[in-house]
C-alpha cells in the first residue's frame, strides 16, 4: 500500500512560492490537488508557506475529501497568522457542516475548532449546535469534543450558548462512543473551573458504567478516570460499584486495567469488612503482574504505580516478589523501578532470594544500577533486623570482588547499617580498612572516615587511619572535611593521648583558620571551645547517643500517597508527584483584536469576585463591562508605563480568570516601605508600591495598596506581561475590599518561566493591576537579577578554578563601580550571602583586595564573579564570567544594588 | 483527572521532526525538537532513558519503532499508560497502512499519515485505533475516485472493530493456542522464576455478524456446571480479554462470547504461575585454561514426553567478547559463532523428548589484558524453541460455536503449539 509522497518534497527550489501559486490556481484539478500536497510537504519540512493562504484556501469548496482534508490542516496552521484572511473559509466551513456525507460533517466541525481565531470562533456556535445533535453518532462524539476546544478558546461562549447543557445530555447518549467523549470534554472543562459542572451524581454513575460494557477500550479510559472521582455514599454503594467495575481487570488494554484498578482502589477505603477487602486485594494481583508482560514503556509506568500501591496495600503483591526479578534484556529504567519494588517487598520470608538476585545485579556492567542493587542490600538490611548478618556477608563478598564503585557504594550502606544496629557488626571494619586507599568518592570517604571515628576505641590504629587523610585536608571536599573534623575529635575523647592531641590541633587549626567554608568553620569552633572549656560537656555531645535510623527513605507521607493514588495511570503517579507540581497552562497565543479582548477579560473576572455584588450600592459610574476602555479615553489618567503597544495590552489582560477565587486573607506581613510605583496621584488616589523579595527560596512580589481615593475599590487583580524569566504570579492577588483610606500588604509568591519575553535579557517587568472600579492600571518595576539567586550557587574552590578557566574569554564582563566604598568588609559578605551570593575566597594583589563569589539563576547558569577593592578607598571593580554574558548588565544592576544597601 | 496531550510527533532517528500533529497549539515542534535531540545527545542511547520525560512544563513521552521515535507532548496530567500504549497502537495501524513503519514509509505517505493522525486523535484525545476499518474510509490509492459517503459504522458502533456486510464464499476459523514459557534459572541451577503465557490467536474469515462462544476445559466453569474434573481442567490465573469479548458476561458465568474482529487477533492471552519443569535443560561449564585459551562444554536435555519435538531449537551461548578462533563440535545440529552478540549459536532442527545432546567448543583469548578490567557482561544463556501439538499447561478447547443469521457452517481449526519466550539460565 505504499505511497510516492515523498516527491512532493523534493521540489523545493528557488522561486518555489511563485511556482506553487500558480500551481495552486491551475484549472485542472490534479495539478491543484498536487499543488497542495507540495504546500503540504513545505509545511511539514518547517518552511514557511502562509504567504499562499488565499491560494490555496480557494481550492477549499472542492467534492475530493482527500484534498478538502489537506487544505483544513492547512488552515488550522496558518489561520493564527491570517487571521483576517481566515474569514474566507468561514463559508466553506458553514456549508460543509451541513454535507449529507457526516464524515465531511464531522470534518469541518473538528477543523474549526482547532482555527484559534476569534471571528472564526462566532461561527462555529450554530455548527456546533447542529452536530451535538446530529442524526449520526460519528457527528456528535466528535461535536462533543469540539465544545471542549471552545470552552479552551472562549470558556464564557461556552456557557452563554448552552453548550454546556447540551454535552451533557450527550451523557444520556444511546452511543457509547458519544457518551465517552461528552465525558472527556466534560472532565477537561471542570478541571478548568471552579464552579461544579460535572458532577457524577449516583445516576450518572449507573449510566456511564453501563456504558463502560459497550465502549471502545480509549473511552472506557475515559469513563474510568472520570468516575474515579466520585465518593461513594457508603461501603454498600462502594461494594456494588466495584463489582461492575471489577470485570475491567480482564480487558486485554493496560491502560483499561489500571484506571479500573484505581477505582477499585479508591472505593476500597471505603469498604470496611476485611473478607471483601481481602478478595479484590487477591483479584487485583493478577492482573498487576500480567501488566509486566506488556511493552516496556507500559511496564515502566506500571512500576511506578506498584510502587505506590504496596505503599498502601503491601499484602497484594507480598507473595509475588519473584515476578519483579530483572530480566536480562529488560530496559534499565525498568530494571530500576523493580529493583525499588523488590525493596518494599523483601521480607524474612524471602530475602535469601532476593539477597541473591541483589548479588547477581551487583555484577552487571551497568553502574547505575550496580551502585542502585548494592544500595539495595543495605537498605534491606536496614528494614529486616533478622536478615542484617546476611545482608552484611554478601556486601562483604562484594568488596572482595575489589570493583571500586561496588566497594565505595558497600562502605556508605554499610555505615547507614551500623548506624540502625550500633555495636554489632564491627568485627567487619577490619575488612573495610583493607580498602581504605581506593576510596576516591567523597561520600564514600566520608562513610569510612565517620565509622573510623565512632568506633575509634576498638581499632588500634584508628590514629593513624585518620591521620592519612589529614595531609590532604585542605584539598578534600567539605564533605569529608566535616566528618575528618569530627571522627578526629570522637578520637580525642576516646584516646586523650598525644598522637590525637596534635592531630586535633591540626584539624581545628586546618578548619578554622585555613578554611573559608562558614559550615566547617563553626563546627570547629564549636569543638574548639567545648573542647577548650570543659572536655566532659564535650563528650557528652560528641559522643551522644544517636537515633535509631530506619529505611523510610523512599516512603511517601500518607497524605500525599493518597493523592498519587488518586492518579493512578496518570503522569502524576508516574513522577510521585501531585499534578500542580508540573501541570503548565499557556494560553496558545491568540491574534485577539483589543475589541475581543477586554471584555473577556474582565467580565468573566468580575463574575467571579462576589464582592461586586455585595456593595452594588457604591457602583462607580462606570459599568465594569466597558472599564478598560475608559482606561483608553480618560486624558486625566496619565499611565506610568509607556502607552502599551496593543499586542501587549492582550498579553496583560489574558488573564486567567479561573485563578480569581478571593479567600482568606494572608496576614500582612510587615517588613521595610516598598518603592512606590504607581503613585495615587496617576493612580485616582489608588497608590501600588511593590517589589519582589526572595524568602525560602521562593520568590515573592511583596506589594502594598493604600486606597486613597474616595470610593471602595474591590476585585483586585494582577498580571505580569512577558518578561525575560517569565515571571508571573503563582496563584491570585489576595486584596480585601479597600474601604477609602484602607491599605492592604501582601505577598504574592511568584513562579518562574511561565510566559518568557524573547529578544535580549531586560530587567523591566511589566505590571497591570485592576479592580472593579477602576482603569486597568499599568507600570514599570525592575526585575533585580539577585532575587532570583538560589540557595544551592555555593561553588567549591576547585570547580570555582575550573569553571572560571572553562570558560573563554568572551564570557568575561568588566565593570567599574567607581562611586561605591566597602568599608565593612564582614558586614557586605554577610549581606552577599544572604542574598546568595557566596564567599569564595579572599587574596591580596599588591595592595588590593581581590574576593571571589559565586551565584547562580535558575536553569542552572553560575556567575562567577571578583570584586577588586583598594581597601578604605571608594571604587570597586567587577569582573564576572558566566555562559550568558549576555545577562550581565542586569547581574551588575543586582550586584550594585547589594553593594549599595 | 482529565488530561489530553498537545501534540503528537514522528521523529527520525536523530529526533528532527518528521510529521507532527498539533492538537492544542500550546507546544512548538521547535520547543519538542531542541528537547529531544539534546535528550538523544546526551544520553547517547535513548533506550536507556524513562519513556516519561520533563521539561521546562512540557511532559514527553515516547517510543521506538526501527528508525522512527514517536513521542506526545503535554502540559497535563493525562493517563500515561494509555498514551503510551496509544502510542503503540499508532505503530500498528501505520504498519497495516505501510508494511513497515520507517522514516521513509512515513514521507511516501505523509498525506495519509496526516489523515490518520486526525482521526485516531482529536484534541489530544484517542479516538480509533482499529486499523482494518480504518482502512475502509482513509485509503492509500493515489486515485480516489469514489467519495466515501460515510464513516463505516463500527466507528461509533458497540461493535467497533467488525464492519457489516463481509461476505466469505468458505466460513472458515482458524485458532492457535500458542504458550510461551518463560524461565529464570539462577547459576545455582535453582529455577528462580517461571511462568508460560498464553495466547489464544484467531483469524477468522466468517460473513455477517458472527455470535461466537468458546469454551475451554476452565476448571471454574466446569465445576460451577458440576461437571467432573479429573485432572483434565485447568486454572488460569490472569485472563484477559481482546475488546470484543463481553467482559461482564464472563465474571458472571464464566462464557467467552464474542463477535470477532474480522482477520486476526488476539482473542485471549492468561497466565499460569505455576512452577513448570524447564522443558530443555542446559548445562554449561565453562573452563579458562591460563589466559590464553576457554573451552566451553554444554550439555542439552529435552525434558518432555519422547512423543513430542521441539524444533527450531536456538541456544545462544554467551562466550567472552574478546574471543577468537572458534573451534566447535557438537553431537547434534550445527553451531556458528556470533562476534557480533558475543555468542556461540547453537541450532538443532529436531529435538526429540528425552534426548540429550553436546556441544564442545574453544577459543582463543588474547593474553593481553588492560590492566583494570572492567567486569564482564554476564549475559545468561537464552533458548528458542518451538513445540507443535503441545501445551505445557494442559489447556484445551472443548467447543467454538458460530452462529449466523444466515445459518451457515463454519468449521473451527484448532492447533496447539508451545514456544520459548524469555527462556534464561544464568551461567556461573
Amino acid at each position: 500500500m505504499s505511497g510516492h509522497d515523498s516527491k512532493y518534497f523534493s521540489t523545493t527550489k528557488k522561486g518555489e512560492i511563485p511556482e506553487l501559486k500558480e500551481e495552486l490556481n491551475s484549472q485542472y484539478k490534479d495539478k491543484r490537488k498536487d499543488a497542495v500536497k507540495k504546500v503540504i510537504a513545505a509545511m511539514t519540512v518547517g518552511k514557511d508557506v502562509s504567504s499562499l493562504f488565499t491560494d490555496v484556501v480557494n481550492c477549499m469548496q472542492t467534492e475530493n475529501l482527500e484534498l478538502k482534508k489537506l487544505v483544513y490542516l492547512y488552515l488550522i496552521n496558518y489561520a493564527k497568522s491570517q487571521p483576517d484572511l481566515a474569514i474566507l473559509a468561514v463559508n466553506t466551513f458553514v456549508k460543509d457542516s451541513q454535507d449529507p456525507n457526516p464524515l465531511i460533517r464531522a470534518l469541518a466541525v473538528r477543523t474549526m475548532g482547532c482555527i484559534r481565531v476569534d471571528k472564526i470562533t462566532e461561527y462555529l456556535c450554530d455548527p456546533l449546535q447542529r452536530c451535538l445533535k446530529d442524526d449520526d453518532p460519528y457527528v456528535r462524539k466528535t461535536a462533543a469534543i469540539c465544545v471542549a476546544k471552545l470552552y479552551d478558546i472562549n470558556a464564557e461562549l461556552v456557557e452563554d450558548r448552552g453548550f454546556l447543557e447540551s454535552l451533557k445530555d450527550l451523557i444520556s447518549d444511546n452511543n457509547p462512543m458519544v457518551v465517552a467523549n461528552a465525558v472527556a470534554a466534560l472532565a477537561e472543562i471542570q478541571e478548568n473551573s471552579s464552579r461544579p459542572i460535572f458532577e457524577i451524581t449516583s445516576h450518572t454513575l449507573s449510566k456511564l458504567l453501563t456504558a463502560l460494557n459497550e465502549c471502545t477500550e480509549w473511552g472506557q479510559v475515559f469513563i474510568l478516570d472520570a468516575l474515579s472521582r466520585y465518593k461513594a455514599a457508603d461501603a454498600r454503594e462502594a461494594e456494588n460499584i466495584v463489582e461492575r467495575v471489577t470485570p475491567r481487570l480482564q480487558h486485554a488494554n493496560c491502560a483499561v486495567v489500571l484506571s479500573a484498578v484505581k477505582m477499585i482502589l479508591q472505593q476500597m477505603e471505603l469498604i470496611t469488612s476485611p473478607d471483601v477487602v481481602r478478595n479484590l486485594c487477591k483479584k487485583m494481583a493478577p492482573p498487576l503482574v500480567t501488566l509486566l508482560s506488556a511493552e516496556p514503556e507500559i511496564q515502566y509506568v506500571a512500576l511506578r504505580n506498584i510502587n505506590l500501591i504496596v505503599q498502601r496495600r503491601p499484602t497484594i503483591l507480598a507473595h509475588e516478589i519473584k515476578v519483579f526479578f530483572c530480566k536480562y534484556n529488560d530496559p534499565i529504567y525498568v530494571k530500576m523501578e523493580k529493583l525499588e519494588i523488590m525493596i518494599k517487598l523483601a521480607s524474612d520470608r524471602n530475602i535469601d532470594q532476593v539477597l541473591l538476585e541483589f548479588k547477581e545485579y551487583a555484577t552487571e556492567v551497568d553502574v547505575d544500577f550496580v551502585r542502585k542493587a548494592v544500595r539495595a542490600i543495605g537498605r534491606c538490611a536496614i528494614k529486616l533486623e533478622r536478615a542484617a548478618e546476611r545482608c552484611i556477608s554478601v556486601l562483604l563478598e562484594l568488596i572482595k570482588i575489589k570493583v571500586n564503585y561496588v566497594v565505595q557504594e558497600a562502605i556508605i550502606v554499610i555505615k547507614d547499617i551500623f548506624r540502625r544496629y550500633p555495636n554489632t557488626y564491627e568485627s567487619i571494619i577490619a575488612t573495610l580498612c583493607e580498602s581504605l586507599d581506593t576510596l576516591d568518592e567523597p561520600e564514600a570517604k566520608a562513610s569510612m572516615i565517620w565509622i573510623i571515628g565512632e568506633y575509634a576505641e576498638r581499632i588500634d590504629n584508628a590514629d593513624e587511619l585518620l591521620e592519612s587523610f589529614l595531609e590532604s585536608f585542605p584539598e578534600e571536599p567539605a564533605q569529608v572535611q566535616l566528618q575528618l573534623l569530627t571522627a578526629t575529635v570522637k578520637l580525642f575523647l576516646k584516646k586523650p593521648t598525644e598522637g590525637p592531641q596534635q592531630m586535633i590541633q591540626v584539624v581545628l587549626n586546618n578548619a578554622t583558620v585555613e578554611t573559608d567554608n562558614p559550615d566547617l568553620r563553626d563546627r570547629a569552633y564549636i569543638y574548639w571551645r567545648l573542647l577548650s572549656t570543659d572536655p566532659e560537656a564535650a563528650k557528652d555531645v560528641v559522643l551522644a547517643e544517636k537515633p535509631v535510623i530506619s529505611d523510610d527513605s523512599n516512603l511517601l507521607e500518607p497524605s500525599v500517597l493518597d493523592e498519587l493514588l488518586a492518579n493512578i495511570a496518570t503522569l502524576s503517579s508516574v513522577y510521585h508527584k501531585p499534578p500542580e507540581s508540573f501541570v503548565t497552562r499557556v494560553k496558545a497565543t491568540t491574534q485577539k483584536t483589543e475589541d475581543d479582548d477586554y471584555p473577556d477579560g474582565s467580565e468573566t473576572g468580575y463574575s467571579d469576585a462576589p464582592a461586586t455584588a455585595a456593595d452594588g450600592g457604591v457602583s462607580p459610574p462606570a459599568s465594569s463591562s466597558n472599564v478598560p476602555y475608559a482606561a483608553a479615553r480618560q486624558p486625566a489618567a496619565v499611565l506610568v508605563a509607556p502607552a502599551p503597544v496593543p499586542d501587549l495590552l492582550g498579553d496583560l489582560i489574558g488573564l486567567d480568570n479561573n485563578a480569581v477565587v478571593p479567600s482568606d486573607e494572608p496576614a500582612p506581613p510587615s517588613g521595610p516601605p516598598l518603592p512606590v510605583l504607581l503613585p495615587a496621584s496617576t493612580g485616582q488616589g489608588l497608590q501600588i508600591s511593590a517589589q519582589l523579595t526572595r524568602r525560602d527560596g521562593q520568590i515573592f512580589y511583596s506589594i502594598l495598596i493604600e486606597n486613597n481615593s474616595q470610593i471602595p475599590l474591590d476585585g483586585f487583580m494582577i498580571q505580569f506581561n512577558k518578561n525575560t524569566f517569565g515571571l508571573a504570579s503563582a496563584g491570585p492577588l489576595q486584596v480585601p475590599p479597600l474601604q477609602p483610606g484602607a491599605s492592604a500588604r501582601t505577598l504574592l509568591p511568584m513562579v518562574l518561566f511561565q510566559n518568557v519575553s524573547a529578544g535580549p535579557p531586560s530587567s523591566v517587568l511589566q505590571v497591570a493591576v485592576k479592580n472593579n472600579q477602576q482603569p486597568v492600571w499599568y507600570f514599570n518595576d525592575k526585575i533585580l537579577l539577585h532575587v532570583l539567586f538560589t540557595e544551592d550557587g555555593r561553588m567549591e574552590r576547585g570547580s570555582f578554578l575550573e569553571t572560571w578557566r572553562s570558560l573563554p574569554d568572551t564570557n568575561e564582563v568588566l565593570k567599574d563601580f567607581p562611586g561605591i566604598l566597602l568599608s565593612n568588609i564582614e558586614a557586605t559578605l554577610d549581606r552577599l550571602a544572604a542574598s546568595n551570593m557566596f564567599f569564595i575566597a579572599k587574596r591580596k594583589n599588591a595592595n588590593h583586595d581581590v574576593f571571589y563569589f559565586s551565584a547562580k539563576i535558575p536553569l542552572g547558569i553560575p556567575f562567577l564573579i571578583e570584586l577588586t577593592t583598594l581597601s578604605g578607598n571608594p571604587g570597586v571593580k567587577s569582573a564576572i564570567k558566566t555562559p550568558n554574558p549576555d545577562m550581565a548588565p542586569l547581574f551588575f544592576e543586582a550586584l550594585e544594588t547589594l553593594l549599595k544597601a | 483527572m482529565a488530561g489530553a496531550v498537545s501534540a503528537l510527533f514522528l521523529l527520525d532517528i536523530k529526533g528532527r521532526v518528521l510529521v507532527w500533529r498539533d492538537y492544542r497549539g500550546d507546544v512548538s515542534a521547535v520547543q519538542a525538537e531542541r528537547f529531544f535531540t539534546k535528550l538523544i545527545e546526551k544520553e547517547g542511547d535513548p533506550q536507556s532513558q524513562d519513556p516519561v520525560v520533563y521539561d521546562n512544563g512540557v511532559t514527553y513521552m515516547f517510543i521506538q519503532h526501527s528508525n522512527v521515535y514517536l513521542m506526545t507532548a503535554t502540559r497535563q496530567n493525562c493517563n500515561a499508560a494509555s498514551l503510551l500504549l496509544f502510542l503503540h497502537r499508532v505503530v500498528d495501524v501505520f504498519k497495516h497502512y505501510f508494511e513497515e513503519l520507517e522514516e521513509e514509509s512515513l514521507r511516501d505517505n505523509f498525506v495519509v499519515v496526516y489523515e490518520l493522525l486526525d482521526e485516531m486523535m482529536d484534541f489530544g484525545y484517542p479516538q480509533y485505533t482499529e486499523a482494518k476499518i480504518l482502512s475502509e474510509f482513509i485509503k492509500t490509492d493515489a486515485y480516489r475516485m469514489e467519495v466515501t459517503q460515510r464513516p463505516p459504522m463500527a466507528v461509533t458502533n458497540a461493535v467497533s472493530w467488525r464492519s457489516e456486510g463481509i461476505r466469505y464464499k468458505k466460513n472458515e476459523v482458524f485458532l492457535d493456542v500458542v504458550e510461551s514459557v518463560n524461565i529464570l534459572v539462577n547459576s545455582n541451577g535453582q529455577i528462580i522464576r517461571s511462568d508460560v503465557v498464553g495466547a489464544l490467536k484467531m483469524r477468522t474469515y466468517l460473513s455477517g455478524m458472527p455470535e461466537c462462544k468458546l469454551g475451554l476445559n476452565d476448571r471454574v466453569l466446569l465445576e460451577a456446571q458440576g461437571r467432573t474434573t479429573k485432572g483434565k481442567a485447568i486454572d488460569l490465573d490472569d485472563v484477559k480479554f481482546h475488546q470484543c469479548v463481553r467482559l461482564a458476561r464472563f465474571e458472571n458465568d464464566r462464557t467467552i462470547s464474542f463477535i470477532p474482529p474480522d482477520g486476526s487477533f488476539d482473542l485471549m492471552t492468561y497466565r499460569l504461575s505455576t512452577q513448570v519443569k524447564p522443558l530443555i535443560w542446559v548445562e554449561a561449564q565453562v573452563e579458562r585454561h591460563s589466559r590464553s585459551r576457554v573451552e566451553i562444554m554444554v550439555k542439552a536435555r529435552s525434558q518432555f514426553k519422547e512423543r513430542s519435538t521441539a524444533t527450531n531449537v536456538e541456544i545462544e551461548l554467551p562466550v567472552p567478547s574478546d574471543a577468537s578462533n572458534p573451534n566447535v563440535r557438537t553431537s547434534m545440529g550445527s553451531a556458528s559463532y556470533a562476534p557480533e552478540n558475543d555468542a556461540l549459536m547453537w541450532k538443532i532442527k529436531s529435538f526429540p523428548g528425552g534426548k540429550e545432546y553436546m556441544l564442545r567448543a574453544e577459543f582463543s583469548l588474547p593474553s593481553i589484558t588492560a590492566e583494570e578490567e572492567a567486569p564482564e557482561r554476564k549475559a545468561p544463556i537464552r533458548v528458542k524453541f518451538e513445540i507443535p501439538y503441545f501445551t505445557v499447561s494442559g489447556i484445551q478447547v472443548r467447543y467454538l460455536k458460530i452462529i449466523e443469521k444466515s445459518g451457515y457452517q463454519a468449521l473451527p481449526w484448532v492447533r496447539y503449539i508451545t514456544m520459548a519466550g524469555e527462556y534464561e539460565l544464568r551461567l556461573i
